[in-house]
């Protein structure tokens, strides 16, 4: 799927891999050698997280552009809005932060890798990396021209940290130039980076 | 600019949306949900979240009980981070539990 060939999926961390990543990869590598799973059954279990998480944030989203009585109702209660949409955000909780012409909003998780995965799916790899999560918290608008992403100064930038119980996704701006377009040709604009915020949809 | 006002079923809470707080300068050891980053600093009360089970029990096995309402703080980036350099206006946004606050 179109989402999951990102270009940016470039690796944020190029440094030696942390203590955990290889405690992680060693007790694989053990329970392989042992034969307690194959390395089969850890590649099956990762596509089974996908499919338990599809990707629906650009059709909730699209549906937000086009009916603002939904839009109104996403931003009040993303969990309720969600459900009335046949989205289940399971356990979650659901925090939409709108983009205005005065705000832009982006997310993180500085404490772990927290994503609105019941909408966006499985994380991509720069969003749990160290090098965002320190980073954008500190010095967000260095970060989105690394993705391309210049705000005007007299844009309010608003970092969301989900760092306890809440997940978050980004209602971007509908861009110039999409009038009369179909819920479905709208969906077909709105990427997950720009539900995390480090991208604008473009017409 | 108007702010949602969702998530406000915590009956019994010591902060309402506006209020100005602190997140509290302490150190304990165990699982904590309170990023060091944001600890000894001022904000304001964007939302109620709720109640929640509290994690720092759950992660050691117990119930979480009782629950423990559940903030969306908004900081000044520039109250944050001293040498901040973007705009007065930007800000960060954090969820803290209320026993991580005080009144400012």
């Amino acid at each position: 799927m179109k989402h999951h060939d990102h270009s940016h999926d470039r690796s944020f961390d190029e440094g030696a891999p942390s203590e955990y990543e290889i405690m992680s990869r060693a007790i694989q590598e053990l329970l392989e050698e042992k034969g307690v799973i194959t390395s089969e059954q850890v590649r099956q279990r990762m596509e089974q997280f996908d499919a338990d998480f599809p990707y629906r944030g650009p059709r909730v989203i699209a549906h937000a552009w086009v009916d603002a009585a939904f839009r109104a109702r996403l931003l009040e209660d993303g969990k309720r809005a969600c459900a009335e949409f046949g989205v289940d955000l399971e356990a979650d909780r659901l925090i939409a932060v709108e983009n205005t012409p005065d705000v832009h909003n982006v997310i993180v998780c500085t404490l772990c890798s927290c994503y609105p995965r019941a909408l966006l799916g499985m994380p991509p790899s720069w969003y749990k990396s160290e090098n965002y999560r320190r980073r954008v918290v500190r010095e967000p608008r260095a970060v989105l021209r690394e993705f391309g992403t210049v705000i005007a100064e007299q844009v309010s930038v608003r970092v969301h940290d989900s760092n306890a119980d809440m997940r978050y996704v980004v209602v971007p701006m509908r861009p110039a130039g999409t009038e009369g377009w179909s819920e479905e040709r709208l969906a077909g604009i709105i990427t997950r980076d720009a539900l995390v915020g480090v991208t604008l949809p473009k017409a | 600019m108007t702010l949602p006002s969702a998530y406000t079923e915590a009956p019994v809470r010591r902060f309402a949306r506006g209020d100005r707080v602190r997140v509290k300068q302490t150190h304990p050891p165990g699982h904590r949900r309170t990023p060091y980053y944001i600890r000894g600093k001022p904000g304001v009360i964007e939302r109620v979240c709720g109640a929640f089970a509290n994690p720092e029990e759950l992660a050691y096995g117990f119930d979480g009980e009782p629950k423990r309402v559940l903030y969306r703080v908004r900081f000044r980036q520039r109250d944050v981070w001293p040498h901040y350099t973007g705009p007065q206006s930007d800000y960060l946004e954090l969820e803290i539990y209320e026993h991580w606050l005080e009144a400012a």
